[in-house]
């Protein structure tokens, strides 16, 4: 046969092959129109069919809700990770049960630590207190009463070897919530392990680190954009030479989610706040592959299981295709986005609390099979204060009965193929593309941060929920229906100890008079010297830390050099 | 002019915590109520706050707490406020507050909390009907 031959055929079969999908189309558009015609007829519940994020629900999807030949589902561990980023996922191992966690001092939450470890859980995260977030120390002055409250206070190198007091960094891999002083904190720990002993080549874990969501959303800054971006690329340059299986950043939606955003507003400013790291990286002159494997994403998972499935899904797809089409990496491991999930806080009810082991419990089936790299749970009681042991174990408890006895980690994502998830996955996807639009438009996602459009599209999304909420329109159960029972919460509450400020402060004021103040001056004016220069700061803060330079010290010296950073105020 | 007067309002964020969705959605829905609302932005001190309500010469001061820190900003700011001879302010607000520091709170002299689950017309409510009372004095 000759090649004009066999074309020819081809050209036959393939026009065989849509003609017969044409017939089918139409026949199954004829028996939709005779349901539709059925289902109009019928009286419906008086009720919103939407979304919690506002998106109008079909009664019904078929295929012809979504098939779109381009956007392939592909398979596990394969271009476009829709389906999963490893081939095997939790046949290999489940997701890591790493529980947020942090209180008073570092010997308090060391414990805890421990107790949690004992208890079956998988990966260590650390809550630090809103000093500490900000970059200060527990005896400065804005500190007072904050002190230990929120989280764990650490304040210099002596609160980190504590924190990690016969935990063998090597082995564990941990999770560090910080931002606006991120790579403080982060040589912190990097210097605790080398007291430890061990190999920082050998750390694994990750430092949340994602400055421009803080501006958005969560608002734990100090340095305005430009400065405090310079440190982020800084820490991906350091971590891909020197901490190879660290990720230096965690690209969260879970604040900006938490904030009021919708999923697709939470999926879009996410991921776009993604590539923009990576270009920074590439402006830099580092070579995209070499620190796009470790970019790590954190997720909220609300209440709309299906949207949130779905929402999971669409961000692999659309990570895979901006690292590959626009930003022309080449190692699949780029291509890879790998994340850690957390149910929303802001769903729990303070109302008839134990009402939030449920909530809880389908919003961790909705990351599960929407396929977590890792999960935190929330615990009941969080809405009242912080957790209780108890509670905490609950919600520990909670994924280790999904992952054991639910069916749903036996096969790997068993939602594939269903005509509403699939069709919600593209919606999402078109979505985000959408808001990347807009966000180009408007100059970039830093401009429109000093312009205050991402505050104000959330606080928007914030109101709408508000509103729905007040008119009745959204049920909340145990809120504003079925609230039988509310008025009676008998909770136990953990409270931290007011001395805990006291003995932190006597704590820092003894680490202050055992160090050595001439390294302290020279250490810090080096790394004040570094600010002016493009020099990798890493390095520079490190001698800082290893003299027990404090935070806030650590800060100031940068603060000098960059500023700090003034919100746009407005509501 | 009694009833004609808006009530002037300043929403604050005192402390560290950045959580602003409360504050912000409490000021939209006091503006959208016909009170004239000032809103401080993030990570205001004690001072800042009275100082910030004294030149707005505000009604209420309603701040947000999310940060556990309550027991020592209510009563700071209500000191302040007390000092400096503005104690005809009345200081409001909502959070993470337990209950037993809510009835605290109230003892030293602060307006009633809001928990979680509010309905911000509960709150408008409530400020409104404080000012009808004190108005007529």
């Amino acid at each position: 046969m000759s090649t004009i031959e066999r074309d020819l055929l081809k050209r036959t079969d393939l026009e065989k092959a849509l003609r017969r999908s044409e017939i089918e189309v139409a026949d199954l558009k004829t028996r939709l129109a005779e349901w539709e015609e059925r289902y109009d007829a019928l009286p419906k519940r008086d009720a919103s069919f939407s979304t919690v994020s506002g998106r109008e629900v079909k009664p019904l999807y078929t295929e012809l809700d979504h098939s779109r030949a381009h956007k392939p589902i592909g398979y596990p561990g394969m271009y476009p990770y829709t389906r999963g980023p490893y081939a095997t996922m939790y046949r290999t191992r489940l997701w890591t049960m790493r529980q947020f966690a942090g209180f008073a001092t570092a010997e308090e939450t060391n414990q805890r630590y421990k107790y949690l470890l004992e208890h079956g859980q998988t990966g260590l995260s650390v809550a630090f207190d809103f000093p500490t977030l900000m970059g200060y120390d527990s005896d400065h002055e804005r500190s007072l009463g904050e002190v230990g409250v929120c989280g764990v206070a650490v304040s210099s190198l002596a609160d980190m070897e504590r924190l990690f007091e016969d935990i063998p960094l090597d082995r564990v891999s941990v999770s560090m919530t910080i931002n606006g002083p991120a790579i403080i904190l982060f040589c912190f720990y990097v210097a605790a392990a080398e007291k430890q002993g061990v190999d920082v080549s050998e750390l694994r874990g990750t430092v949340q680190n994602d400055i421009l969501k803080e501006y958005q959303a969560q608002h734990a800054w100090i340095y305005p954009p430009e400065p405090a971006l310079r440190l982020i690329v800084d820490m991906f340059e350091w971590c891909s030479d020197n901490t190879p299986k660290y990720n230096p950043i965690s690209i969260s939606g879970y604040h900006i989610r938490e904030a009021g955003a919708t999923a697709a507003e939470e999926l879009a400013f996410t991921l776009r706040n993604g590539f923009e790291y990576v270009e920074r990286g590439i402006a830099r002159g580092l070579d995209v592959d070499s620190f796009a494997p470790r970019l790590s994403f954190f997720f909220d998972v609300h209440n709309d299981f299906f949207e949130e499935i779905a929402k999971l899904r669409a961000a692999r797809r659309i990570w895979a295709r901006g690292m590959k089409e626009k930003y022309g990496a080449k190692n699949p491991d780029s291509w890879r986005l790998r994340t850690h999930c957390q149910t929303a806080g802001v769903t729990l009810t303070a109302q008839q609390p134990e009402n939030n082991i449920v909530r809880v419990a389908y919003q961790a089936m909705a990351a599960a099979l929407g396929g977590t790299q890792s999960l935190h749970t929330n615990s009941m009681d969080e809405t009242l204060a912080l957790p209780t042991e108890k509670a905490v174990r609950i919600a520990l408890r909670t994924q280790q009965i999904l992952a054991h006895e639910s069916g749903v980690a036996l096969t790997i994502d068993p939602l594939a193929g269903s005509h509403y998830v699939e069709a919600l996955t593209d919606e999402l996807e078109d979505e985000a593309m959408g808001l990347f639009e807009e966000i180009d438009e408007m100059g970039g996602v830093v401009l429109g941060i000093e312009q205050g459009w991402f505050q104000q599209e959330i606080a928007k999304s914030a109101m709408r929920q508000q509103r729905e909420f007040e008119s009745g329109e959204r049920i909340t159960v145990g809120v504003n229906s079925f609230t039988e029972g509310s008025s009676d919460v008998e909770i136990e509450m953990l409270r931290i100890d007011p001395e805990v400020e006291k003995r932190q402060v006597a704590s820092m004021s003894d680490m202050r008079a055992g160090r050595d103040d001439e390294a302290v001056r020279v250490t810090l004016a080096a790394l004040t010297e570094g600010c002016r220069s493009k020099e990798n700061l890493v390095p520079l803060i490190l001698d800082c830390v290893r003299g027990y330079c404090t935070l806030f010290e650590i800060r100031a010296a940068m603060e000098e050099v960059f500023g700090s950073y003034k919100e746009p105020v407005f509501f | 002019m009694g009833d004609e007067r808006k009530i002037r309002i300043l929403v604050a964020k005192p402390g560290l915590d950045g959580h602003d969705r409360g504050a912000k959605v409490i000021a939209s829905a006091f503006r959208d109520a016909g009170f004239e609302v000032v809103y401080t932005g993030l990570h205001q001190t004690p001072e800042m706050i009275v100082s910030a309500a004294i030149q707005e010469d505000v009604d209420v001061v309603a701040m947000s707490v999310l940060s556990g820190a309550h027991m020592t900003l209510f009563p700071r700011v209500k000191a302040l406020l007390d000092e400096l001879g503005a104690d005809h302010i009345l200081l409001t607000g909502g959070g993470i507050i337990p209950e037993d520091d809510v009835a605290e709170l109230e003892l030293e002299g602060i307006g009633r909390l809001f928990g979680p689950g509010t309905s911000t017309s509960d709150a408008i409510a409530y400020v409104k009907e404080w000012f009808s009372t004190t108005d007529e004095a």
